[in-house]
């Protein structure tokens, strides 16, 4: 006998399929020449830079012809590629300073067309996550991140493992919503071990 | 004993993630107070624009020195009432899907000979410098309330609008890999505490949402339309500044009233 759970799968796969995308079930796909058309319209007066910065690479493309629900073969060279570009630190700690890592959670300022160049980057982890008990103030675009170290046993490969899904979240995961914070550069280093240390520090609001 | 601990431990959590709820559940209902609150036309500021797009149909200006009440928006020479529901739309003397603000600024050229720079600087408004599209937008569109969104989707063009609309929708790009459906195709969802619309496919949500647009906006003192609106998503997305009254905006738009179709007008609204 199916359990409940496995029912509600089975009908929630199947309506993901019936709904996937309304409008092309009765339209034609658009070729790229196209899209690429109105998309240099909608970008036509930037800087070089900025269009270059929002040009797309191979894993972004995939994830949009194919809604980020790529093929397993798609899935399995994204993962591939995006886990050979993860880079480790180089003496091997991943674990920075929780209290930073704190503000590398809250802030989600930083670039932005209307930010300066130098403006401070935040990861805005509570946009998306719930993170401690006491900020109420967070998204559900993520799962939930609470006790995160903790329910890992604040294991040192679990941190490593939480490195590179900051890093690049795609690593892990093909076509995961979830920005690739260090391979596009958008934090550094040093912020992601922050992150990671905000996760997995016995101290952090996280675990407490 | 270590059963009690369990199950009393089990309580508690459940009891901490009720009152979480419970706060989360009250904290949207005085939003909703708020809005309703707010929602008076007789109080909302939006209407000062609707008063000054008004003036400005009908106001001679431009080499020809003529007014706005000539120019079509789908629906005849001067015909305001339903056009905005139409729109954005197929117009035949432009061979171009055009939406409300790319019309304008067409007429603008075509049929009043006016220099169209100045009133693109002034695209968004703000203190001391009055947009005339923003009135302009705000005055037709509120010519469709109580009407429906109807998107016109009979010519080719029209339907590669829609489909180039719906592939703008989910491409990832930039620092983030930020597409809009990465906040806008899961349903119930929030980003911090602000409710996130669904325009993954045609929802209540798309519906509420473009038949509210435009809209005054409290926290920044101007009226505003859909243009202002998305190019402020793409500022969130990292993505580099839309240009405005383009063909991918318009592509955009397209989209969202095919998701928002049905979805009743009633504008300008009021909100945060």
């Amino acid at each position: 006998m199916k359990t409940v759970r496995e029912t509600l799968t089975g009908l929630a796969s199947l309506a993901i399929l019936a709904f996937a995308s309304p409008v092309q079930a009765q339209q034609p796909q658009v070729d790229a020449a196209t899209v690429d058309r109105y998309v240099a319209s909608l970008w036509a007066k930037v800087p070089d830079a900025w269009r270059q910065r929002n040009t797309q690479d191979e894993t972004q493309k995939i994830c949009s012809v194919t809604n980020n629900q790529p093929t397993d073969a798609q899935a399995k060279a994204i993962t591939a590629r995006e886990l050979a570009a993860v880079k480790f630190p180089a003496d091997g700690k991943v674990l920075g300073d929780w209290k930073k890592g704190q503000q590398v959670a809250q802030r989600g300022s930083g670039g932005q067309f209307s930010d300066q160049p130098d403006t401070y980057r935040g990861g805005n982890c509570y946009a998306c996550h719930q993170l401690s008990r006491q900020e109420l103030s967070y998204g559900t675009l993520g799962p939930s991140l609470l006790e995160y170290g903790k329910l890992k046993d604040f294991k040192p490969e679990e941190a490593k493992a939480t490195f590179a899904k900051i890093y690049n979240a795609q690593s892990q995961l093909a076509c995961s919503t979830m920005p690739r914070f260090g391979h596009t550069g958008f934090l550094t280093e040093e912020q992601i071990k922050d992150a990671v240390a905000y996760l997995f520090d016995k101290d952090s609001p996280v675990n407490r | 004993m270590k059963g009690l601990i369990a199950a009393t431990a089990m309580v508690l959590t459940f009891a901490v993630g009720a009152s979480a709820q419970n706060a989360q559940i009250d904290s949207e209902k005085e939003i909703e107070r708020y809005r309703a609150m707010i929602n008076d036309p007789m109080a909302n500021p939006g209407y000062l624009a609707v008063d000054r797009g008004e003036q400005l149909w009908s106001l001679a200006r431009g080499t020809k020195n003529a007014s706005l009440e000539t120019c079509d928006l789908g629906e005849g020479p001067g015909k305001l009432e339903g056009a905005y529901a139409k729109l954005p739309r197929y117009f035949a003397d432009s061979d171009r899907v055009m939406d409300l603000e790319q019309r304008l600024l067409w007429c603008m050229d075509k049929v009043q000979g006016l220099d169209t720079k100045d009133v693109v600087a002034r695209r968004f408004g703000a203190p001391g410098r009055e947009s005339d599209m923003e009135g302009l937008v705000a005055f037709i569109a509120n010519k469709s309330n109580g009407m429906k969104y109807e998107p016109q989707l009979n010519h080719p063009k029209e339907k590669e609008m829609l489909a180039a609309g719906e592939a703008l929708f989910v491409r990832r790009a930039g620092q983030l890999d930020f597409s809009c459906s990465t906040c806008h195709a899961v349903p119930g969802s929030r980003i911090r505490l602000q409710g996130l619309p669904d325009f993954s496919k045609p929802t209540k949500d798309a519906r509420e949402t473009m038949g509210s647009w435009p809209t005054y906006r409290v926290s920044q003192s101007q009226t505003r339309t859909m243009q202002h609106r998305l190019w402020d998503c793409y500022r969130q997305m990292r993505h580099p500044v839309p240009e405005y009254a383009s063909d991918g905006i318009t592509a955009l738009s397209v989209y969202m009233a095919k998701m928002a179709e049905g979805g009743e007008i009633n504008v300008p609204s009021i909100k945060r």
